[in-house]
């Protein structure tokens, strides 16, 4: 398990001075901080600059595995046990479709959950928290050493952090 | 005279933390009403697994089941809970899609009624085969012989449509709850804390948390789509390849959608009634919640009642015999009582819904409700069972009366899907807590100033 960093943590009751602090912070240079948010905020995701979550990725990939494998599998039984009726193909693709549509969604939707498990453990960061960042406020966690948090203090409580607090 | 309209109540915003502490406030202590209502329904999913276990000790003839109706009770109830589940996926997939922000207040009851509603369903064709223990052969595993599945039966199609549709819920309903089991879990104590933190799978709103979440959200919305309109096909063409007058028409997809949505709208309306009463929700679902639900119940009834006179025109328009004969028996036949109860509950009386005061009036919403499901339950016997008991040769028409054993389990998947809901609404928050401060603008800072 990751250990803790010390560092700063302050905790905003605006958005637009969360995301002011969070531009003064990446100008200063600091990339590893995390911030803490009750809900999704565009103001918030665009100061922060990710890049797309690459779980779209695992969504295409399983819904094409589900796809052709849902393919593979009904003309493999087919086949493997030849059961003639009516005259009629072994493998007849339309009734497949079904099945091959019914396999995309299935995979598609459990590999975008596999995706999300694995890239939010991937981008973990050990970092400070408090709860009320799942209620009403917005938080933000600096990692820095001890002769830096003065600073970095400054910085979010000019941006207007109604509380700021060094950890250890 | 002149009519004054009556003003609008204004509704004042709730802010996060009253939002958080006003839903979180819904898992606490339950009261006397709650234990009640369990302890009804549990009885009542124990009668019905006393009929079940008679069956399978005494075989499927204590079921009701005589030729030709080979299909009865057990498949007009898997059919109507598979419906019944469709709206949950509309209102939390689709609405979210064309982020329709009334949703909100409302979407984590119709999922939720969504998976339970497809764990009923999927019961019933394991009790309706009888020999429970071989259920195994409707998965791709070769059986004796090393013989595999018939992907060309729409029965298989059916085993991957519902399976499908409950995992891909399931995962939707999960994905949906960590940020409210999180935020519960930051406010709850005792026994609850160690059950969220366990459960809220380490949420914390980080900014990687939400940025990986909200794509798999919309992802997950997106696939889950396609599935509305797709299951209830499938379960329609169960019926619609076979040749049974009654059952083969090219109707059946579009008509099976709008009716599983029609019913699933109504049983969400069901639902909600007691449940605002009961947790003290009315500051979140209100009449302009019922009222969106209601327009959504006028149009898929209307939808509904079209088809039942496509389905009455068409078959006079064909021509053929067996078709006209067959519905001329549902409507005048020995159950034609079953069939005007499926076409006043659900072709006329949702007529009464184009009255604004009868869509903002949730106690006419809540008794509308529960005749649009009686209506669409009979609206399935009649399909299925009254379709068998009247086909080509007359020698060979027969009658189905269900026994005590179809009635009970009838009853006990009542009480089965409401024992899971009422666990469910007790532990877990039935209001986003999340989405539902989504929809209310972040404080800022030069607003407050200003």
């Amino acid at each position: 398990m990751k250990e803790r960093p010390g560092g700063v943590l302050a905790a905003f009751r605006h958005v637009d001075a969360a995301a002011h602090a969070i531009r003064q912070l990446k100008e200063l240079g600091y990339r590893d901080f995390t911030v803490y948010s009750p809900v999704p905020n565009f103001e918030i995701m665009s100061a922060v600059g990710h890049p797309v979550s690459p779980v779209r990725v695992w969504t295409l990939v399983g819904g094409l595995t589900g796809c052709l494998s849902g393919y593979a599998m009904t003309m493999w039984m087919s086949y493997d046990y030849p059961l003639v009726v009516g005259g009629k193909a072994l493998g007849s693709v339309p009734p497949y479709i079904i099945i091959m549509f019914e396999l995309t969604i299935l995979l598609g939707a459990l590999s975008t959950l596999a995706g999300l498990i694995v890239h939010t453990f991937r981008t973990h960061r050990a970092a400070a928290y408090d709860p009320r960042f799942t209620n009403d406020l917005i938080g933000i966690f600096v990692p820095c050493p001890p002769e830096r948090r003065t600073a970095v203090q400054q910085v979010l409580q000019q941006a207007g952090a109604t509380e700021v607090r060094f950890e250890q | 005279m002149a009519t004054v309209a009556r003003p609008e109540p204004v509704r004042i915003p709730p802010t996060y933390s009253e939002i958080t502490h006003d839903i979180a406030a819904t898992l606490g202590r339950p009261g006397r009403i709650y234990y009640v209502l369990l302890g009804f329904v549990i009885t009542v999913m124990l009668i019905g697994a006393a009929a079940l276990l008679w069956q399978v000790r005494y075989g499927l003839g204590v079921a009701g089941y005589r030729p030709p109706v080979m299909w009865g009770v057990y498949i007009t109830t898997f059919v109507f809970w598979v419906g019944i589940a469709h709206s949950g996926t509309l209102v939390s997939a689709i609405l979210y899609l064309f982020r329709s922000a009334w949703r909100t207040a409302v979407y984590r009851t119709a999922e939720v009624m969504t998976v339970f509603a497809v764990m009923t369903a999927g019961l019933f064709p394991l009790i309706h085969v009888g020999r429970i223990w071989y259920a195994y052969w409707l998965i791709p595993y070769p059986n004796q012989r090393q013989l595999w599945v018939n992907f060309k039966s729409p029965l298989l199609w059916d085993v991957f449509a519902v399976t499908t549709y409950f995992t891909v819920s399931t995962c939707f309903l999960i994905v949906g709850l960590i940020p409210d089991i999180a935020a519960a879990r930051d406010v709850a104590t005792g026994w609850r804390k160690k059950l969220y933190a366990i459960t809220a799978l380490a949420w914390r709103g980080t900014d990687q948390q939400w940025r990986h979440y909200t794509r798999a959200y919309l992802y997950l919305a997106a696939l889950a789509t396609p599935l509305v309109l797709s299951v209830h096909s499938v379960v329609s063409w169960d019926f619609a390849v076979s040749i049974v007058p009654g059952w083969h028409t090219t109707i059946f997809a579009p008509y099976f959608v709008a009716g599983a949505i029609y019913s699933g709208c109504a049983l969400v309306i069901t639902l909600l009634v007691p449940l605002r009463k009961m947790f003290k929700l009315e500051r979140y679902i209100h009449e302009d919640h019922f009222e969106n639900l209601a327009k959504l119940l006028l149009l898929t009834g209307m939808l509904v009642g079209y088809a039942y006179v496509v389905e009455y025109f068409i078959a006079w328009y064909s021509g053929n015999d067996a078709e006209r004969s067959s519905f001329y028996f549902r409507a005048f036949g020995q159950y034609w009582w079953a069939t005007w109860t499926m076409i006043i509950c659900n072709g006329f009386l949702p007529l009464f819904l184009w009255f604004k005061t009868i869509r903002r009036s949730i106690p006419a919403m809540f008794l509308l409700s529960l005749f649009i499901n009686l209506g669409m339950w009979f609206e399935r016997f009649v399909i299925i069972s009254v379709s068998l008991a009247h086909e080509y040769e007359p020698y060979a028409m027969g009658h189905y009366t269900p026994s005590w054993v179809d009635w009970s389990i009838l009853a006990g998947s009542f009480g089965w899907f409401f024992m899971w809901f009422l666990l469910f609404a007790k532990n877990f928050p039935m209001v986003s807590i999340a989405e539902v401060k989504e929809i209310i603008p972040m404080p800022r800072k030069e607003r407050a100033h200003a």
